[in-house]
């Protein structure tokens, strides 16, 4: 068996009489991206700030690298790398010396140039921080979590606020950090970013966990059924048996449990007549769609 | 690194930020100065008893202004930065780091201290050139250097303990500024006391540490070691035990929500 760096046991924590985590249990192994996804307010950054230190639990057992991140020890925090949801820097301060000062912090901090090149800083390494814009702000909080070199890293919804490029870029970075061996503890509520990035994902809702597993697999994913949608030519009529239905902008739609088998029917009925469909699509469910259905549409997702 | 290293490197880290924010600064090293001019050239020409001597006001003013600037470097700087810090998230980050905490709020109060300590030099130099105050010498200079660095301690520790019982940035300046100018104004350092003073002033300034910072600056300042109170310098320490006391029940790393 692969070694834990991360282990939970029935932690639970509740703030007056809000129960945030009811009972939660989950490993992470090293060297793997760990995605923890759910809506606002399902107890996904009470979960993480345990495991950084910052929050005593209520119940449970929480273990990270071997310490029990409650006693808040030194030798622990030298290995862990964090990054927070919102936090501040000097403003005064450029980007190297920002990333140098952290890094005195750590008995073996990684060179300063090196970190700068790795979250992509080159061109604003001279610059002061606030001077820099939202996304490269980000990009320095990765790189100051990665100043000393970290075995383990905390992501707390890296991306939010991002636009599509600057969120590639952030994925190609954490994907960068996997090879370099790091193990990532991350959190979102982006279903393509867990499914992007996380070799396991753990869905969890109202302080509990609904689902965990590989995104491809994810809460039986495997075993839903896959989607076929297509468009008749004007004036030709639906193949009858097939069980589809009809979608308010003329297509049809049916849920199949062999695609294959369906995909085939479907296409030698056309080929048959001479047809050719005007549109034809087949999607197995996403990821999007077992989370909705895991964690029951509630709160909307952001 | 050690952690005496990591303290060093911190204090310069503080100091390098301090003057890249050049009007936070500029107002700092101004703010004693300008009360300076101001007081001295409304009654700068009259003598004030205080006491245990006759001096003109200008060379009053000189220590008390001096003791204003050492107040303001280290019980209000250090307050407020410690709050803007914590809303601004710095503080949250700095304890997910092995930094220890001490070495981090050392840092600050050193800084502050030696903020203070250059006003105050200051101070005393604008008062020697445009004032022709004299600069303490001897068994004064001493007891003036003991004073500085008792009181910078003693404010530093009190500014500390304040910062805890401030919910947010927004209110951090009123909240200092309401605990701080009153007792300016009754410890002497703006308007000096006369023979009529309100006792339950006086009380005031027997029990607050500012008055005896004021004394105590002014004592040695002019070379009355003999009226020095080692005393004003107890009441000072006794304020930097509680402060430190409150401190580390009250202090907070993050943000209120």
């Amino acid at each position: 068996m692969a070694e834990r760096v991360i282990e939970i046991v029935g932690l639970r924590k509740s703030y007056d009489d809000v129960e945030a985590v009811r009972g939660i249990d989950l490993h992470v192994e090293r060297g793997e991206v760990f995605a923890l996804l759910g809506p606002n307010g399902a107890g996904k950054t009470t979960t993480t700030e345990i495991l950084e230190g910052y929050r005593p639990r209520d119940g449970g057992e929480v273990t990270v690298l071997g310490h029990d991140p409650a006693r808040r020890e030194r030798k622990l925090k030298r290995r862990i790398g964090i990054v927070l949801q919102s936090t501040g820097v000097d403003p005064f301060l450029t980007v190297r010396e920002t990333i140098d000062q952290y890094g005195a912090y750590y008995p073996h901090p990684r060179p300063t140039e090196e970190i700068i090149e790795v979250v992509g800083l080159r061109e604003k390494r001279d610059t002061r921080v606030n001077k820099l814009s939202g996304g490269q702000q980000r990009r320095l909080d990765v790189a100051i979590a990665l100043a000393g070199d970290p075995e383990l890293l905390f992501l707390d919804e890296p991306t939010t606020g991002f636009d599509p490029s600057a969120r590639r870029n952030a994925w190609q970075l954490v994907r960068n950090l996997t090879s370099l061996g790091k193990t990532v503890w991350l959190t979102t509520h982006f279903m393509d970013e867990a499914q992007f990035l996380a070799q396991r994902v753990a869905v969890i809702n109202r302080g509990e966990i609904v689902a965990v597993g590989p995104p491809d697999s994810l809460g039986g994913r495997a075993a839903m059924k896959t989607r076929i949608r297509f468009r008749l030519p004007a004036g030709v009529s639906a193949p009858p048996g097939l069980g589809e239905t009809s979608l308010p902008d003329g297509s049809f739609e049916l849920s199949a449990d062999d695609a294959t088998r369906a995909t085939h029917e479907l296409t030698g009925w056309a080929l048959e007549r001479g047809l050719s469909f005007e549109t034809f699509e087949v999607t197995r469910p996403s990821l999007e769609d077992v989370y909705l259905e895991l964690t029951g549409g509630e709160e909307g997702v952001e | 690194m050690s952690d005496l290293g990591l303290l060093a490197s911190q204090v310069t880290s503080t100091n390098r930020t301090f003057w890249r924010n050049p009007a936070s600064a500029f107002f700092t090293f101004v703010f004693p100065l300008l009360f300076l001019v101001i007081f001295t050239t409304l009654l700068g020409n009259e003598e004030v008893d205080t006491g245990t001597a006759v001096i003109k006001t200008s060379t009053y003013y000189v220590a008390a202004q001096g003791a204003f600037g050492l107040i303001s470097a280290c019980f209000t700087n250090v307050a407020l930065q410690i709050v803007f810090a914590r809303d601004g998230g710095v503080l949250k980050r700095i304890r997910g780091t092995p930094l220890p905490p001490w070495v981090f709020l050392s840092a600050r109060v050193i800084h502050a201290t030696l903020i203070g300590l250059i006003l105050v030099a200051i101070t005393v130099a604008f008062g020697a050139v445009f004032y022709d105050a004299s600069v303490p010498t001897g068994l004064a200079l001493g007891q003036f250097v003991a004073t500085l660095l008792v009181g910078a301690a003693c404010f530093s520790a009190l500014g500390l303990a304040v910062s805890g019982m401030i919910p947010n940035a927004d209110a951090g300046p009123p909240i200092v500024n309401a605990i701080i100018l009153p007792l300016l104004f009754l410890s002497g350092v703006f308007i000096p006391f006369g023979k009529d003073t309100p006792r339950w002033v006086v009380l005031v300034g027997d029990i607050f540490p500012v008055r005896h910072l004021v004394d105590a600056m002014r004592e040695s300042y002019l070379g009355l070691t003999e009226s020095f109170a080692w005393s004003d310098l107890g009441v000072m320490a006794i304020w930097a035990v509680v402060g430190v006391a409150v401190a580390s029940r009250t202090f907070r790393w993050e943000p209120s929500r």
